[in-house]
């Protein structure tokens, strides 16, 4: 609940609403606490995002993202509980 | 991996650990009177067991393991009235995973669904919103749960459930705030926290203004760190420079991710959907004024308390766990008579087991040997 995990945004829907990509899983997040352009209007398409419980909450660069999902996946091998964030339910 | 590497380099790790050694050294602290730097995020506290970090501290610097896991602070009481709103047979009571094991007085909510309580594991509070349009006939109920994490996306959800005119979706509010714990914490005299190591992902929404009190009024120096070993111990290190040199300030390590202004949209959210709540009471703690919140005058008609009301609930912790004390850094966890009998992770008596992020669990997981002793 309380770990981010981040996904690189592929595509961007209304509504705020955009599809992320986690470790080749792609999962729905909101986009609305970061919004879908940057300050000079250019889209997030592409860019890294951390997702908490479904929503980004900031945009990271991609080297922190890398190192992130790193962690998070030699995290796993301790805690299971870790293999449905990066995984999706049912196949952690 | 070459990104990783960067903070875990083993070369890195060790540079800092000699200049943490070389810095202790100039402190007043010794081994038996150490410098006590409290961590306050669970996800920090199990980053520091799981690459045993404080046992590469000087023996005059020590780690107390604070209050930040939601759901090690999560009291008895609000399980079972989670699990009374559970079991109206209309109700869909929708709750993240991390909460399906917590031991109320009446067992846990994955024990409510083993009697027939239509209780569902969610990643996000979308998706209950989701099943309330779904299911028009029953009515759903999000266990809101969190600190500053993730309060905004709880707000974001029940503001387009406003929007789209959901009238059969609420809120089972547990919703906690950091700062006023922190107050609380630094107030009590026994807790003898010197320097506080402050979460990065809750700073990354309330930002680090918010933190001034801690040097101003408390006199303590406070980072906020990132979750990586090279994080941490650079965080450690700029609070014993800041102890050295007589300094109190609110200092950024994990610049990287968290802006000093915080998320201004998530702050806004929050602020629309809720309030204070007056009092809130923590599981080992105690009753702590305004650290809990409540949902805002424009929101209550998605409050699931006023819509069910559950039985008050307190239920007192057992006069023989020592779950309080340990938050405090009162107590290790392996200290507490239950700790690894009674109270172990297959079947957790305190909160602070449940959670991987609570100490009792990291120091299971992490430090079995020692806990034979």
């Amino acid at each position: 609940m309380c770990i981010g995990v981040p996904g690189k945004i592929c595509a961007i829907h209304d509504a705020m609403q955009a599809t992320v990509s986690v470790c080749g899983v792609q999962r729905a997040v909101d986009l609305t606490l970061v919004g879908t352009v940057d300050e000079t209007g250019h889209t997030r398409l592409g860019q890294w995002v951390l997702v908490h419980v479904g929503f980004a909450m900031s945009v990271i660069d991609e080297a922190e993202a890398l190192d992130t999902l790193a962690a998070l996946q030699h995290m796993l091998e301790l805690e299971p509980d870790v293999g449905p964030l990066l995984y999706g339910e049912g196949n952690g | 991996m070459r990104y990783v590497d960067e903070y875990r380099d083993p070369q890195k790790v060790r540079q800092l650990i000699a200049l943490l050694h070389d810095a202790a050294g100039q402190l007043p602290h010794t081994p038996r009177a150490p410098l006590r730097i409290m961590e306050v995020c669970g996800g920090h506290t199990h980053a520091i067991f799981k690459f045993g970090l404080d046992r590469l501290l000087p023996k005059n610097v020590e780690f107390i393991h604070g209050p930040g896991c939601p759901v090690c602070v999560l009291p008895m009481g609000r399980i079972d009235a989670c699990i009374e709103i559970a079991s109206h047979p209309q109700v869909i009571f929708c709750t993240f995973g991390d909460a399906m094991r917590v031991p109320g007085k009446t067992g846990s909510l994955l024990d409510a669904r083993s009697r027939g309580a239509d209780v569902r594991v969610i990643y996000s509070p979308l998706d209950a919103l989701k099943l309330a349009e779904q299911n028009p006939t029953r009515e759903v109920v999000l266990f809101g749960l969190g600190f500053e994490t993730t309060m905004p996306a709880t707000a974001v959800t029940l503001q387009q459930a406003r929007a789209r005119g959901v009238t059969n979706f609420y809120l089972f509010c547990q919703h906690i705030t950091l700062l006023p714990v922190l107050k609380s914490l630094l107030a009590d005299p026994q807790s003898g926290i010197d320097a506080v190591l402050a979460p990065g992902h809750v700073s990354m929404v309330i930002g680090t203004g918010g933190y001034d009190f801690i040097p101003d009024t408390f006199l303590r120096p406070l980072v906020v760190a990132g979750f990586e070993p090279v994080d941490l111990l650079q965080g450690v290190l700029m609070l014993i420079d800041q102890t050295i040199a007589g300094r109190s300030k609110v200092e950024n390590q994990y610049r990287r991710v968290v802006p000093d202004a915080g998320n201004p949209v998530a702050l806004a959210a929050m602020d629309e959907v809720f309030t204070l709540a007056d009092d809130s009471e923590w599981r080992g703690l105690g009753v702590i004024a305004r650290s809990g919140m409540a949902l805002s005058p424009g929101y209550q008609a998605f409050d699931a308390e006023r819509r069910f009301h559950p039985a008050p609930q307190r239920v007192s912790d057992d006069p023989e766990a020592r779950c309080g004390e340990v938050l405090t850094g009162r107590c290790k966890p392996a200290q507490c008579p239950l700790f690894g009998s009674r109270c172990n992770p297959q079947s957790a008596f305190g909160a602070l087991m449940v959670s991987s992020e609570g100490a009792c669990s990291a120091w299971y997981q992490y430090r079995s040997q020692e806990c034979e002793v």
